[in-house]
């Protein structure tokens, strides 16, 4: 009965009501005006800071990868270029030398051409020579012969025979 | 080795206790006596049930018989008694021994405000004060006035106070009694609005006094304010640096509050409601915490008083209600699809209940756990009463500490993870009330 009858935290009562009402409007009223307020704009800010420190280190991540792309691709270029060039540079000199051979062979018909050319001319001129030398030999063969004293047909003959062997020897 | 180092330690300690606990109760035993002999001298002696004072005085008590028992008389200690009485709320403030904080007391009557500190009501042993000032006294704690608003004009000695079952309409009351001069002056509670249902009711006064819950919940904003101002003050100074000290402390409960509670259950329109449920997380929590400490400043069962979180729940209640939109009202008071008769005879009855019964759990809610944590860390704290056979016994004492001990320390232990609890969950359920209030319709 006593229990029942003293339990007062069961009862409303009116000064508990007004003080709490008062108290408790005026503690939200503080509370958001000068304590929660300021906090929670200072939270936004840092958790915008950090959010946008955030994005600036993965963009900064992501244009040095692109960077890293680009200057591969740079390398890569470089590197068929320079492949190309090699190339090309292999290709002049093959083209230069089988030139040069070209031109050497060229160079050796001609020169081959001309000695012949030289050897016939020098031919057909020791051939005029020869003509002259043995047409005056035969001429100074029939003179000796004629010199001589045709006495036996045996000796001529053996001395005709003799200045033909000589013409040979020549 | 440690260990049992440690239990020894323990073991000496609650025999002191113990000890210390039986010696004081002596020294209240032999100013109990002192006090019965102090009333013995006086000319009419109310505890004699033949004495001519009391038929004297049957013109002021309801029966012409005795006023009943002294309250100061020693009785067997009564642990559920003990445990009311703490977790009551009172208009003074014990501090230890016979040292009160005596708080201002505002009274409204029919014949105005009563305004005066409670020091002069002498508040003595267990709360009850020696003096009548303007016709009104303290009984254990609680100021109660002399009904029909006699003896108001001085102060008065009061001898004792008494108590007795009285019949009203049928229904069994206990009255209280002050002895003034030989003379039996029944008291009235002050008023509450229970209905009559718990013994309370509307009486002839009011009391808008300081009691020891205003002042607990005073002092409790006045630290929680200077609290996040230190830190608001902090977060402004070092704006967009990392935070620091206190900031670490607080700010979490602020983001645990907003992405945990607001957000979810609010949507996009959280920023609105955001001081309000911080207030009410702070205040609860606060209020929780500090009625955990078991001396002076602390010990005060706020939020275990039904008038707190009463207002509380009126707050919310109001704050849901008044943003609830078109949609919300559409889905109480006529919820589409579904037939006329449904709705008339069952839906909508059940929601408009429904409508009061959220704010009405809120505030049973809080109330009753913090109640029923206070209740029980009592109970175990009187096991060393009982088992002490209130301090006869040393070695009863002595195991009633030990048993104790490890109780309380559990349940206080559990009671912190409470405080916290009840917090977020009257926080949590406030934030679903007004999310369900303003949510939009969703289109299928």
């Amino acid at each position: 009965m006593l229990f029942l009858a003293d339990f007062n935290v069961l009862k409303p009562e009116p000064g508990l009501l007004i003080w709490t009402t008062i108290i408790f409007l005026l503690f939200w009223f503080l509370m958001s005006r000068f304590a929660f307020k300021p906090i929670g704009a200072a939270l936004k800010q840092r958790e915008n800071d950090i959010q946008s420190a955030l994005n600036e280190a993965k963009m900064a991540r992501e244009e040095m990868s692109n960077l890293q792309a680009e200057n591969e691709k740079l390398l890569a270029q470089a590197r068929e270029e320079r492949s190309a060039i090699l190339k090309e540079a292999k290709d002049a000199k093959d083209e230069i030398i089988a030139e040069a051979k070209e031109r050497a062979n060229a160079e050796y018909k001609r020169k081959v051409e001309s000695a012949l050319q030289d050897i016939e001319n020098q031919k057909m001129a020791a051939l005029v020579s020869l003509k002259n030398e043995v047409g005056s030999m035969a001429v100074e063969i029939a003179e000796k012969i004629l010199r001589r004293e045709l006495a036996n047909k045996v000796e001529q003959e053996s001395y005709a025979k003799s200045l033909t062997d000589n013409i040979k020897m020549n | 080795m440690t260990a049992i180092r440690k239990y020894w330690i323990a073991l000496i300690f609650s025999g002191f206790a113990a000890f210390s606990y039986a010696q004081d109760h002596h020294g209240h035993h032999d100013h109990a006596t002192e006090h019965h002999d102090h009333a013995a001298g006086q000319p009419a002696d109310a505890h004699a049930p033949d004495s001519t004072a009391q038929h004297d005085q049957a013109g002021h008590a309801d029966h012409g018989s005795a006023c009943g028992h002294s309250i100061s008389a020693e009785q067997p200690f009564n642990a559920g008694d003990n445990a009311v009485h703490h977790i009551s709320d009172a208009n003074v403030i014990h501090i230890f021994g016979e040292t009160y904080l005596n708080l201002p007391a505002i009274l409204k009557t029919e014949k105005g405000w009563h305004v005066f500190s409670t020091s002069a009501l002498h508040p003595h042993h267990h709360g009850n004060g020696e003096q009548a000032h303007e016709g009104f006294v303290l009984v254990h704690g609680s100021i109660m006035r002399i009904q029909g608003g006699v003896m108001a004009d001085q102060d008065y000695h009061i001898e004792d106070y008494t108590h007795q079952e009285v019949e009203a309409g049928g229904k069994k009351k206990v009255v209280y009694n002050a002895v003034i001069n030989g003379q039996c002056y029944p008291l009235e509670a002050k008023t509450t609005y229970d209905g009559g249902i718990l013994g309370g009711g509307v009486t002839s006064f009011m009391d808008f006094s300081i009691t020891r819950n205003v002042f607990t919940m005073l002092l409790t904003v006045i630290v929680l304010f200077l609290l996040f101002r230190a830190v608001a003050v902090a977060a402004t100074k070092r704006r967009g640096e990392a935070p620091k000290g206190l900031q670490n402390f607080i700010e979490p409960f602020y983001t645990f509050i907003r992405d945990e509670v607001a957000k979810p259950n609010i949507g996009h329109h959280y920023e609105k409601y955001m001081p309000y449920l911080l207030s009410a997380f702070f205040f609860i929590l606060g209020l929780n915490l500090i009625g955990q400490v078991p001396f002076f400043p602390g010990s005060a069962n706020v939020t275990g008083n039904i008038s707190i979180t009463f207002v509380l729940a009126v707050i919310t209640f109001l704050i849901s209600t008044f943003s609830a939109n078109k949609h919300f009202w559409e889905h109480t008071l006529w919820m589409p699809g579904v037939p006329a008769v449904l709705k008339i005879f069952i839906l909508t009855p059940i929601e408009i209940l429904g409508l009061f019964l959220k704010p009405f759990t809120l505030l049973l809610r809080l109330f009753a756990n913090i109640t029923a944590g206070h209740i029980v860390i009592l109970s175990f704290v009187s096991l060393i009463f009982i088992l002490g056979k209130s301090g006869e016994s040393t070695s009863g004492s002595i195991m009633g500490v030990t048993a104790s001990i490890p109780l309380t320390l559990f349940m206080m232990t559990l009671e912190l993870l409470v405080a916290f609890l009840q917090a977020f969950i009257f926080t949590m359920l406030s934030a679903t009330y007004i999310g369900t209030a303003i949510e939009e319709p969703h289109h299928h």
